[in-house]
């Protein structure tokens, strides 16, 4: 299981980041009563972010070198 | 939509179908052609997380909380990008240690303590029992819809009813059947099913796709899409709440817990440890998984929120379940096939998890429960029947059944009382208490098996004080009383708010108390006495599974055994062929004919534990292998010296490594340098040898002539005279031969003297053609120049240039024929100064371009050799090479030969 060295120390901090966005207090800062494209705020960024976390992820896994 | 027959008919081909799946994945693997040796197969058997729970659970748990339902998928989603570091832990010293379970992982981590693989074992049946009821009750639910609609709710359960008529009963029947021809056809020493994990994998895609064809449905068949639902809710209250807002149904707190709980839940349910560790296949599939099931997770969850609003929307006030929202909606719509293909989704998802967690839960009763207490009571290592593998089967089969019965009682006396994510969320909490003996055992070297089994008692106590009862109270099977007051009255011991403690929804409640229980009661154990001997060599080989390339457990065992006892030892639990033919193989690879004539050394005492490992646990193995081997036991400043001996050996092995490389390096240079030093030894002979021929040629001609000259004094004087001009002649081509040589050789060796002044290239090129004009015009040669009005000057040595110059003039003037044409141009290029010398002469053929500027290689072939050294050439190229430039030459055939050098502006001498 070869890689970057750098591939640990980044799933960690992608890690420390999902942690942070999932919860309070930043979860409260999109927990209110606006719209965006129609749809509830929250409902946007939980998936936007859940979304954009799954990518870096992927992103930091799968390439081949830096 | 025709009930019964059709609905049966359809589950069963449904179940017929994985069981083909899965009986052609074993077929595959027998022939060494894994199906799931696959990054995208691991990553989908993974999926087997999604349950019914998540199926129509997840929109039960939104009606009532929103986007509650997601901190279930955050958990794992963040415990993945974890699992980097964790996951494959866990997975090397699994492989490591042979381990089949997570009972056996936590007896194995401290020092193989069969109480602890029990304990373990206990928590995992009775944590997970509530989980198994909420298959049930989400499968006999939905099949109810479909056999009793248009009255579409979950069917209230009749407790009067007795179970030989509850059609649930037979739904665990029947899974348990279905399980048994799974999961335990043949007993495997490593314990894996690639059946199993294929089928898996394709539940996963089918579940996938049978919750996003209803969501779809409900989006955009329902509705106008996200936006038009999401609107739809703005105009009633209760759902623009629901639907934009944590505080509809929990705070921040519930949420962080729930996310906590789902992530540990990923790691120690046992259902996940067998796909994602006892089965996996190979480490790197780790790598898709990290990011797809993540994936995964989003994609079916994308439509949650859709559905659960639609659903409130549509059955507003009618008292439907909102558990139910996914089949009710399709079947309240009459789309008879998208109700037909989501309960086969929901199916899939039941028989998904039904089956990886009864089997991951029979190994370990079979492992770490029965076996311990059978080997105690009845000695069943040492005589007996001779081969106990049907013994085995049977253990295995007979917990299937059981743990799905168990399940069925949970529902039968407390599935009432809780939605589906409610049930679900018990077992969370109780495999839960896993967490701080299995990270603290990857990670601290200082946890005991005292501590393990203090932490995880006491966590599991708590947890079933603080949630498992109640469930029974909620139930009415204890006391309401029991919530309400506390036992005996004791307001402080209410099992839901212990000591007091409110404000936290109950399962973050149970979860705070039982974990700070737990881990407070491993740390504090484990720091009473320092670990054990054994304690202390299986933390190295679980702490350090990432260093180690080989197991140490071989060095940790000293003692007499008997090979043939082993063998047959092994033989009883796995059956003697098995046996025989593991026993070969281990013999084969020590280069021993007879397997009854092996050294029954630590070697292939731990060889034969590890077999034994697979099929009963590391726990119960090393119990029998006891049985048969008489072990002296080691001290812990024993293990520590030879544990500190390994490391020192592989220091020094890595130290040996590295050295063995550098020599490696130093002799491939030796060798190119003796390769170079042979060749510079043959171009000196070759030298030699050319030198001492072309000296011997004109010696010889001198010496004839001479000896004419003194032996026959008749010769008339024209001819002597013209004998002694060649002899004059001859001498003066030694000379000159002589004197190159020796120019050559001091340019060479780097001995030459250099006289570096600037000069003006111009001049010097016309000073050189006006010295050798006389021999053009002897050979009637016409000799024209172009030069530049200017050119700027060089650093060089002028009178070595001017050498240089001659050589190439007469090396024209000798080569082109009478009435020839010679130009000599001198030009400035972005390299630097060019100089080119053209004849019209014969030119040079191809082959010859490069011999030409070797010495004594001169052109024009051997018949027709003309006047010279054969040296000219070589030592102008070393001169202008000298000052940085380079000399070459460009011929056609038959169109003459332009000789030409450059000698860059910068050119200095050294």
């Amino acid at each position: 299981m070869q890689g970057s060295i750098l591939r640990g120390p980044r799933l960690v901090a992608l890690f420390l980041a999902g942690c942070l966005l999932f919860n309070y207090p930043v979860l409260a800062l999109f927990d209110r009563p606006v719209e965006l494209f129609g749809l509830p705020l929250l409902f946007v960024y939980l998936f936007a972010a859940w979304f954009g976390l799954i990518a870096l992820m992927a992103w930091i896994i799968e390439r081949r070198r830096d | 939509m025709t009930l019964a027959p059709l609905l049966a008919v359809v589950a069963l081909l449904y179940l017929g179908l994985l069981f083909a799946v899965a009986w052609w994945a074993d077929r595959r693997a027998d022939q060494q052609r894994s199906v799931i040796a696959n990054p995208t197969v691991y990553a989908l058997s993974m999926a087997v997380y999604c349950t019914t729970w998540t199926f129509y659970g997840s929109v039960g748990r939104a009606a009532g909380s929103g986007v509650g339902f997601l901190p279930i998928y955050l958990g794992p989603t963040l415990v993945m990008a974890l699992g980097w570091f964790l996951l494959l832990k866990m997975i090397r010293s699994a492989k490591a240690n042979r381990i089949t379970s997570i009972a056996d992982f936590i007896a194995s981590r401290y020092g193989k303590s069969q109480l602890l693989g029990g304990l373990a074992t206990v928590i995992a049946v009775v944590g997970v029992v509530p989980y198994i009821s909420l298959q049930l009750k989400a499968v006999s639910g939905s099949l109810g819809i479909l056999l009793q609609q248009p009255a579409a709710l979950l069917p209230r359960h009749d407790a009067a009813q007795p179970f030989f008529a509850d059609s649930t009963f037979y739904i665990a029947l029947i899974l348990a059947a279905f399980t048994v021809l799974f999961g335990t056809r043949h007993l495997d020493a490593t314990e894996r099913h690639e059946g199993m994990v294929a089928a898996v994998a394709l539940e996963s895609v089918v579940k996938l796709v049978a919750f996003s064809a209803a969501g779809l449905f409900v989006t955009y068949g329902l509705y106008d899409g996200f936006g038009d639902i999401f609107q739809r809710a703005q105009a009633v209250e209760r759902l623009r709440v629901l639907a934009g807002s944590l505080a509809a149904g929990q705070g921040y707190a519930t949420w962080f817990s729930l996310t906590l709980l789902a992530a540990l839940a990923m790691l120690f349910l046992p259902r996940q440890f067998q796909v994602a560790v006892v089965e996996n296949v190979n480490e790197s599939h780790l790598k898709r998984a990290i990011w797809l099931f993540p994936l995964y997770l989003l994609l079916i969850n994308v439509f949650v929120l859709p559905i659960t609003l639609g659903g409130l929307l549509r059955f507003s006030g009618q008292g439907v379940d909102a558990d139910t929202f996914v089949l009710t909606l399709p079947v309240a719509a009459h789309q008879d096939a998208l109700a037909l293909l989501v309960f086969i989704g929901g199916l899939s998802a039941a028989t998904g998890m039904v089956i990886v967690e009864t089997i991951a839960l029979s190994t370990m009763v079979c492992n770490d429960l029965v076996m311990p207490l059978l080997l105690r009571w009845t000695g069943l290592a040492q005589g007996g029947a001779r081969d106990l593998s049907g013994l085995l089967l049977a253990i295995r089969r007979g917990a299937i059944l059981a743990i799905l019965l168990l399940g069925y009682l949970y529902f039968r006396l407390a599935g009432e009382a809780y939605a589906l994510v409610g049930i679900g969320l018990i077992s969370f909490a109780a495999v839960a208490q896993f967490a701080p003996a299995m990270i603290g055992g990857l990670y601290w070297r200082g946890g005991t098996r005292d501590g393990a089994l203090a932490g995880l008692s006491a966590g599991f106590l708590v947890w079933g004080y603080t949630l498992l009862l109640p469930s029974f109270a909620k139930s009415g099977w204890l006391p309401a009383s029991f919530l309400t007051d506390g036992p005996f009255a004791l307001g402080l011991l209410r099992p839901q708010q212990l000591f007091g403690l409110t404000g936290l929804d109950e399962i973050s409640h149970s979860l705070f108390w039982s974990l700070c229980a737990n881990l407070g009661a491993y740390v504090v154990v484990s720091l009473r006495r320092p670990p054990t001997a054994v304690e202390a060599g299986q933390a190295r080989l679980f702490v350090d599974a990432l260093k180690l390339s080989r197991p140490v457990g071989v060095a940790l065992w000293r003692g007499r055994a008997d090979s043939g006892e082993l063998q047959t030892l092994v033989g009883r639990f796995l059956g003697p062929e098995r046996a025989r033919a593991a026993f070969a193989g281990y013999a084969r690879r020590h280069g021993v004919a007879d397997p009854a004539t092996l050294e029954a050394d630590a070697d292939l005492v731990h060889f034969a534990e590890s077999q034994l490992a697979g099929a009963i646990g590391s726990a119960s193995a090393r119990a029998v292998v006891a049985s048969v081997a008489q072990e002296e036991p080691l001290s812990p400043a024993e293990v520590m010296e030879i544990l500190d001996e390994a490391s020192q050996l592989r220091r020094y092995s890595r130290e040996l490594e590295r050295k063995s490389q550098q020599l490696e390096a130093a002799t491939h240079q030796l060798t190119a340098a003796n390769a170079r030093l042979q060749e510079l030894d043959r171009l000196k002979d070759d030298f030699m040898s050319s030198v001492t021929h072309e000296l011997r040629t004109p010696l010889t001609s001198i010496r004839a002539l001479s000896e004419i000259l003194r032996d026959d004094p008749d010769i008339p004087p024209p001819e002597r005279q013209r004998f002694h001009t060649i002899i004059v002649g001859e001498t003066e081509r030694l000379t000159r031969l002589v004197n190159q040589t020796l120019d050559l050789a001091k340019i060479e060796s780097g001995n030459a003297e250099w006289h570096t002044t600037e000069i003006d290239l111009k001049q010097l090129v016309a000073q050189s053609a006006e010295a050798t004009g006389q021999l053009f015009r002897d050979k009637e040669v016409a000799l024209s120049l172009e030069l530049p009005e200017r050119v700027p000057p060089l650093l060089a040595d002028r009178d070595r240039l001017i050498q240089v110059m001659l050589n190439l003039l007469s090396n024209a003037a000798k080569f082109v024929g009478r009435g020839g044409k010679v130009t000599v141009r001198l030009a400035e290029t972005p390299e630097g100064l060019r100089v080119d010398v053209a004849d019209n002469g014969k030119g040079i053929a191809p082959e010859e371009q490069q011999l030409i500027f070797e010495r004594f290689r001169q052109g024009g072939g051997m018949t027709d050799k003309p006047a010279g050294t054969g040296l000219g050439l070589p030592i102008s190229r070393h001169i202008i090479e000298h000052f940085g430039g380079r000399l070459w030459v460009e011929s056609v055939p038959g169109a003459g030969a332009t000789f030409s050098f450059v000698l860059p502006r910068a050119a200095v001498g050294q």
